[in-house]
């Protein structure tokens, strides 16, 4: 079973998004700021990270920057999951290394287990 | 001669008060109050200068004056100017910001209906799925609005790019048509095209055209009759597409027709028929035409109808067949 770290301080959308993942046979593993974030990272070694930028405790691109200089998260899959979407934020995240970057107020949930089952 | 003069007038302070400023702050004002005082100073120098032609200190003394007041004048302006420019930057970085903190709590509710309604099998009466649909029906019109008012900041900050590419305008017609077939029968309206034959390529942002044209058949449909039509048609012209689409509706009033395009505005037969507009969609549909390198305008009479048209440069390969 693929293990999926989702790091989102939102929690009704970790519950729904969680939730859905669960349903179609993906392990989660939920954390609600970057700090937190980054040590389940390391510690349980996910297949893909789900990433917001707006995080507590530590920011997203910061989480982004520790995850690919660390020799045993750097080769993991992070799609960035959040709601900025200014053209400079996608573009420092895909060149910081950010698989994908998916605005969520312009997807459902489907659609971005979609895009994860992809990545697989 | 002199009312025009006074009018001219009017028309300067209703502009300042605009711009909420004081009048020493407004920039048209400061303008007007240097060319005046250019040209008084030109005249007193030149009376002084005759006056005194034997001591030429006293006219470079006074001109020097003149010159040290023109300079504070001019830093006067070009503040004035530079506080309305933070004004603008500000009320763009606040509608960011805004949108960015409304798009968290809705991608919530989005969400989390999601999980409920497809359980619908399982948990939800019927009386509760007809809320919960309502519930998502309200969180999509708060997710355009959000989505339109981004649009509308790009546009004023000139963060607003076109992406051009060659596509064809009646497939992208045909799929507009299509996803708002429902919608057309929901009010009753008939819709036909008529397309020329072997209609070139466009050269535009395809997804921002799209919008426009998602825009107009949804205005043409809502404000349209029961059993009303709504006719499109696509022209070659030499050197531009010409899209058009005509409605059988409620027509747009004669006083209101100059502010079609403004932002926000809603005429008063508008609220009638489409309560949930913002105001917002043909104001964006010409900034981008207009970006796109073509025009739009339309033809209406109250209670015939109106015709919105909009032309696009044609794909340099086409430009000369």
């Amino acid at each position: 079973m693929k293990k999926i770290l989702f790091i989102e301080d939102e929690r009704g959308l970790q519950n729904a998004l969680g939730d859905l993942l669960k349903k179609e046979g993906f392990e989660v593993i939920s954390a609600f700021d970057g700090k937190t974030g980054l040590e389940l990272a390391k510690e349980k070694k996910p297949d893909l990270i789900l990433l917001d930028l707006i995080l507590p405790k530590l920011p997203g691109f910061e989480v982004l920057r520790e995850l690919k200089k660390e020799k045993e998260t750097k080769n993991i899959p992070v799609i960035i999951l959040t709601n900025l979407e200014e053209i400079s934020e996608v573009n420092k995240a895909l060149e910081l290394g950010a698989t994908t970057y998916l605005v969520k107020a312009q997807y459902t949930m489907e659609e971005v287990v979609e895009r994860i089952k992809k990545i697989f | 001669m002199s009312l025009k003069n006074i009018v001219e007038q009017l028309n300067l302070f209703k502009q300042c008060k605009k711009y909420n400023l004081p009048l020493w702050q407004c920039p048209q004002f400061l303008f007007l109050f240097l060319g005046i005082f250019i040209i008084a100073s030109i005249l007193i120098i030149y009376a002084i200068g005759v006056k005194y032609i034997n001591e030429p200190e006293v006219v470079a003394l006074i001109t020097l004056l003149v010159a040290i007041f023109l300079i504070v004048l001019d830093a006067l302006i070009t503040r004035s100017f530079e506080r309305l420019a933070e004004a603008s930057r500000m009320k763009s970085e606040f509608i960011k910001i805004v949108s960015h903190q409304l798009r968290t709590p809705l991608t919530n509710f989005k969400w989390t209906l999601e999980s409920l309604l497809s359980q619908k099998e399982n948990l939800i009466s019927e009386k509760y799925f007809e809320y919960f649909k309502i519930l998502k029906e309200n969180s999509e019109r708060m997710e355009n609005l959000m989505k339109d008012l981004l649009v509308v900041a790009q546009i004023e900050t000139e963060g607003f790019f076109i992406k051009k590419e060659e596509f064809s305008l009646e497939e992208l017609t045909k799929e507009v048509i299509k996803e708002f077939e429902c919608l057309a029968k929901k009010f009753g309206v008939e819709i036909k095209y008529y397309f020329q034959e072997n209609l070139p390529k466009v050269l535009a942002d395809k997804k921002q055209i799209k919008e426009v044209v998602k825009n107009l058949l949804d205005n043409a449909i809502r404000y349209n009759r029961e059993n009303g039509k709504v006719e499109i048609k696509i022209e070659k012209k030499p050197k531009y597409l010409y899209f058009e689409i005509k409605d059988t509706g409620v027509g747009i009033p004669k006083d209101d027709q100059k502010y079609i395009f403004q932002k926000f505005f809603r005429s008063a037969n508008i609220m009638r028929y489409q309560t949930q507009g913002t105001g917002l969609g043909l104001y964006i549909a010409k900034k981008i035409v207009e970006k796109s390198g073509g025009k739009i305008g339309f033809k209406s009479q109250e209670n015939k109808g109106s015709t919105f048209y909009f032309t696009l440069p044609l794909s340099k390969n086409f430009r000369f067949l």
